[in-house]
């Protein structure tokens, strides 16, 4: 079941923006994320927004891409009409759900649009989420041909008793072949995996992750399950059919993943994120990073289109409906998706910037912080939460063991 | 053939040859409240259009749980054999936390209607409340209610009640309180059974004080029976024990409702008010007298109520704290045997130390400053009264286990009751495991009936409030009740189990245990502590000892983990509100040394007894 959206205040129909969004629009990096929600089958661990086709109550998958291009050129008038001066997009991100469900040319008319609507920077990064039983060598093609420079797959795991616990359908030998015809594409690779799936042993985990390092991805994400509310999987635990996770073997398997990706050339650049060191960086990983996965910690602008989708422009937060028909019937209306929306205070925003900002390894200014939160910075070192030399030079950086206990470092923080 | 009396005889002109003042003695459920109703319908003391159900039981509290906290008395008439009679029924509180107010009403009256449910016989506080009335020389009328129930066995317990008072299991009477069969009978029986008061008309007034409520608009009422002479409005009275006088500004019957009279005479009963707002100005059991013509000797059996069960009662949010000392000495107004002083705790702030009757007495207090004051409120475990000697010869009196004094001492003395425990014979065995376990020494053992027991037992109070009724109810599948008294003191081998954290004492969880039991009670608190209290960014030890001494230990591992991974799909605003909601619970929360310990820990930690208290209010 798809989790719940938040509480909000009402959407204007219009999907105009209060004046304080367009403030410092010009200096933010802007990027467009879009939201396919559809799954050939539902995954007993997964919450997010997407439905089967028994699920669909006379939505169409074949007028998706339609009913997204709507929403863009509705997007492009409702900033411009609020004033938000435009801007190339510098990323765009297919996720879902399963964009690749649908036909490669209609992930290329709605990257079209976007391009159509906004423009498309130079050198934009440009991805799509992929499951590895979904697409083939000329489908990854024909997205390179449309634009596309990225392709993120959902490996999860590299061992079948743990995929099956996933309810993942692929077989795990499609990896090394999706991969090689990524690269004969051009696309740079990214490789989904999920730890602390009940069940999984640390052994299983180092195996998912020489796994997934042999297939010399330029970036690897590493998600620890959480059992959410309303899935099979929570269910299946209350019931007591599945143990429930354990933390304390999730911080172990965390460890193992940033020791092992470390060793092969990766450097962690967010919590759960971890890009190749490219030919000729000395420092740590920069261009393999996910930029437009960075956006959202940089606290960035960006419009999410689709059933679900979450947007941000200038500390305006708001969200799609759910539901695939209710989101048609309103983009076809020309009315704006949105469920709901919250304009946050200052000091909500900087609380957010907080919480965000310090889950990257960028870091984030102490300069930034009000006063009791400075208090706290000392004790965070000492306790050994944050890196001591990148706070002597003003940064707030999460070590190995503050990334782990990262949200006890925000409520200390906030 | 009795009817309901068509002229009345007046308050304060009443022969007292027509006065017949009785109780009912009956265990919760057994239909106490609802055998009162019929009586007021019957007598036509209240109008068909103004019935309710338990009519008399006025705070929503004793509604709820079908008992009475405190005492009543109503004036009924009635007409039997071609005269008016008067009834006063006095209503009896019926929990051993009130014995002392249960044998006042029983002072005030000369019968008792023992009432027992025909399916259930006899229970342990009843019989106790039997023995109490036997002991005051009152006619006992047996009856059996509820025979109109299915799994009513009549014959059984009529057995089982002459059994007990004598006489023919013929004369038990039987009644259903619910559709009133019976009952008009019974009414005829208590005028011809219960003898009229004796006492002088022309004697110094001298009027026994059964009950003293609070009521905010008219202040105290107090509820009298007039033993001899006569008291009017108007009149000074004198309070014995004390030797303060009042004027009676009103004086009256209750019939239900409160009816002013020119007075009250020789062997009637009624109210008085004088404008007191203290119920300590008009303590229950003292003897009023005329100020200007005095009794030269006041009534026997007056004694000061004397708390028996101590626990600290704090407020879950300090700020609450002068709100509960307001809302205390509110209370106090209402409930002579209410006793408090500030106390503080390392672990839970502010609070106040109070002092109780038993452990109804402090589940009843606890749940009206939390109901009717709107207090959210921890309570620590109940303790008792400790008389402790130390080696240089110095004497304390310990009810807070934290002033326990550290070292070696000469004795500890303890609280002991008498218990007796009914239950049917096949649980005898259990019975005696559980109190050989809670140090008991067996008294005696009696069969009521083929198939009932009486056992007796002399243990610490100690015990009985930790977790003893719990587990007497438990083991007995809910058959067994309870009934104690005070019955002196014991030394014993006695010593203070302290609970730590991270080496630090959290004094909200010492305990005075026999040394016997003081390892089981360590491993019973830091085992619950290590489920309650949620993990720390550190390891957190904790340990049970005493003095210096550990002797359980358990450990808290180090939380390694907390950070939400997921992204969300850009949904920062789902991510911010878990946050939010974290930092919340963390308010929530208070930190002793560098531990964050959840609220609901202390609660829940604490409330081993709570659950006691909840079962025993069950029953």
């Amino acid at each position: 079941m798809p989790a719940p959206l938040p509480q909000g205040e009402p959407a204007p129909e219009d999907g105009l923006l209060p004046p304080t969004a367009r403030e410092g629009a010009a200096r933010r990096a802007f990027g467009v994320y879009l939201h396919v929600p559809f799954c050939r089958t539902r995954c007993g661990y997964c919450d997010f927004n997407t439905y089967t086709a028994t699920e669909l109550q006379g939505a169409k998958q074949e007028d998706y891409a339609a009913e997204a291009a709507r929403e863009i050129r509705f997007a492009g008038r409702a900033l411009r009409r609020s004033g938000v001066p435009g801007r190339l997009a510098q990323t765009v991100f297919f996720g879902g759900g399963t964009p690749t469900l649908l036909p490669s040319d209609h992930l290329a008319r709605m990257l079209g649009t976007v391009r159509e609507v906004w423009g498309i920077a130079p050198g934009a990064e440009i991805t799509t989420e992929s499951n590895p039983d979904s697409v083939d060598e000329r489908y990854l093609a024909e997205l390179a041909e449309a634009g596309f420079t990225r392709v993120s797959f959902g490996m999860q795991s590299a061992v079948p008793h743990v995929l099956k616990t996933l309810e993942r359908t692929h077989d795990p030998a499609r990896i090394p072949l999706v991969v090689r015809w990524a690269r004969r594409a051009g696309l740079d690779v990214s490789l989904d995996l999920i730890y602390g799936t009940p069940g999984e042993s640390l052994d299983d985990w180092r195996c998912s992750l020489d796994a997934a390092l042999e297939q010399e991805p330029d970036h690897i994400s590493a998600y620890s399950l959480i059992v959410e509310p309303g899935t099979k999987l929570a269910r299946q635990v209350r019931r007591g059919l599945v143990p429930e996770p354990d933390d304390d073997l999730a911080a172990d398997e965390y460890e193992l993943a940033d020791e092992v990706l470390g060793r092969a050339g990766f450097d962690w650049y967010e919590i759960s994120n971890w890009a190749r060191r490219a030919p000729g960086e000395t420092g740590r990983a920069m261009a393999h990073r996910s930029r437009h996965n960075l956006a959202y910690w940089r606290d960035a602008d960006w419009w999410g289109i689709g059933p679900g989708a979450h947007s941000h422009v200038g500390g305006v937060r708001w969200w799609n409906v759910k539901h695939p028909a209710a989101y048609a019937h309103r983009v076809q209306a020309g009315l704006s998706p949105a469920a709901g929306r919250e304009v946050l205070d200052e000091a909500t925003r900087t609380m957010e910037a907080i919480m965000v900002g310090v889950r990257i390894a960028e870091g984030f200014p102490v300069a930034r912080l009000g006063e009791a939160a400075r208090s706290e910075v000392p004790g965070l070192v000492a306790e050994g939460l944050l890196e001591p030399e990148e706070a002597a030079r003003g940064m707030l950086v999460l070590t190995l063991r503050g990334r782990l206990l990262g949200d006890a470092v925000v409520r200390r923080l906030t | 053939m009795a009817t309901r009396a068509e002229s009345a005889p007046r308050p304060a002109a009443t022969d007292p040859a027509l006065i017949r003042n009785f109780c009912i003695i009956a265990h919760i459920d057994h239909g106490k409240s609802t055998l009162a109703d019929r009586m007021l319908q019957l007598t036509g003391s209240v109008s068909e259009r103004d019935m309710r159900a338990q009519y008399l039981d006025r705070m929503d509290i004793e509604r709820e749980r079908g008992i009475t906290i405190k005492s009543q008395a109503v004036r009924m008439p009635w007409q039997a054999g071609g005269r008016g009679y008067v009834l006063n029924m006095i209503d009896t509180p019926g929990h051993v936390d009130f014995s002392y107010e249960v044998s006042r009403s029983l002072a005030a009256c000369e019968g008792a209607v023992l009432l027992v449910d025909a399916s259930q016989g006899i229970e342990a506080q009843t019989l106790a409340n039997l023995y109490l009335a036997l002991d005051h020389d009152l006619t006992i009328l047996p009856v059996l209610n509820k025979i109109d129930l299915p799994s009513a066995d009549p014959d059984r317990y009529a057995r089982e009640l002459s059994g007990l008072i004598g006489g023919d299991p013929a004369d038990v009477m039987r009644v259903s309180a619910k559709t009133g069969e019976g009952v008009t009978a019974l009414l005829d029986r208590l005028v011809e059974r219960v003898p009229p008061p004796a006492g002088e008309r022309q004697e110094a007034s001298r009027a026994l004080i059964f009950d003293s409520v609070y009521d905010s608009y008219r202040g105290v009422v107090t509820y009298v029976r007039m033993v001899d002479g006569v008291l009017h409005a108007r009149d000074r009275i004198r309070m014995m024990s004390t030797g303060a006088t009042h004027e009676i500004l009103e004086i009256g019957v209750a019939s239900p409702e409160p009816t002013p009279t020119q007075g009250l005479a020789v062997g009637e009963v009624g109210y008085l008010i004088t404008g007191v707002k203290d119920v300590r100005q008009s303590k229950v059991g003292d003897t009023v007298t005329d100020a200007s013509n005095p009794a030269a000797e006041a009534l026997a059996g007056y004694t000061e109520p004397l708390p028996m069960v101590f626990s600290g009662l704090y407020p879950l949010d300090g700020s609450d704290y002068p709100d509960l000392r307001d809302a205390l000495d509110k209370l106090k107004l209402s409930d002579a045997a209410l006793a408090y002083e500030p106390e503080t705790s390392v672990a839970l702030g502010f609070g106040f130390r109070c002092g109780f009757l038993g452990l109804l007495h402090l589940e009843i207090v606890t749940e009206r400053l939390q109901r009717e004051f709107g207090l959210d409120l921890i309570a620590t475990a109940p303790s008792v009264t400790y008389h402790v000697t130390a080696e240089d010869g110095t004497e304390l009196t310990v009810t807070n286990p934290s002033e326990f004094p550290p070292g070696r001492l000469v004795s500890v003395r303890e609280p002991v009751v008498r218990a007796a425990i009914l239950a049917p014979k096949e649980y005898v065995g259990v019975i005696m495991e559980l109190c050989q376990g809670k140090r008991g020494t067996l008294e005696g053992l009696d069969y009521l009936s083929e198939n009932r027991v009486e056992i007796g037992y002399t243990m610490p109070l100690g015990e009985i409030v930790f977790d003893f009724f719990d587990q007497l109810k438990s083991k007995t599948a809910g058959y067994a009740s309870l009934n104690y008294e005070p019955a002196g003191e014991a030394e014993a081998d006695l010593v203070k189990v302290d609970i730590l954290l991270q080496g630090e004492r959290v004094d909200a969880f010492s305990a005075i245990v026999h040394r016997d039991k003081a390892y089981d009670y360590g491993v019973l608190m830091t085992g619950r502590l290590k489920k309650l209290i949620p993990r720390q960014q550190f390891e957190v030890p904790i340990q049970a000892a005493i003095g210096a001494r550990i002797i359980a230990r358990e450990t808290i591992r180090a939380m390694r983990k907390d950070v939400l991974a997921k992204c969300y799909g850009g949904d920062i605003t789902r991510k911010r509100k878990l946050l939010e909601k974290q930092k919340e619970g963390k308010k929530r929360m208070k930190t002793l040394g560098r531990v964050d310990v959840p609220q609901e820990a202390f609660i829940a930690a604490l409330s081993g007894d709570v659950d006691t208290r909840n079962d025993q209010r069950k029953k």
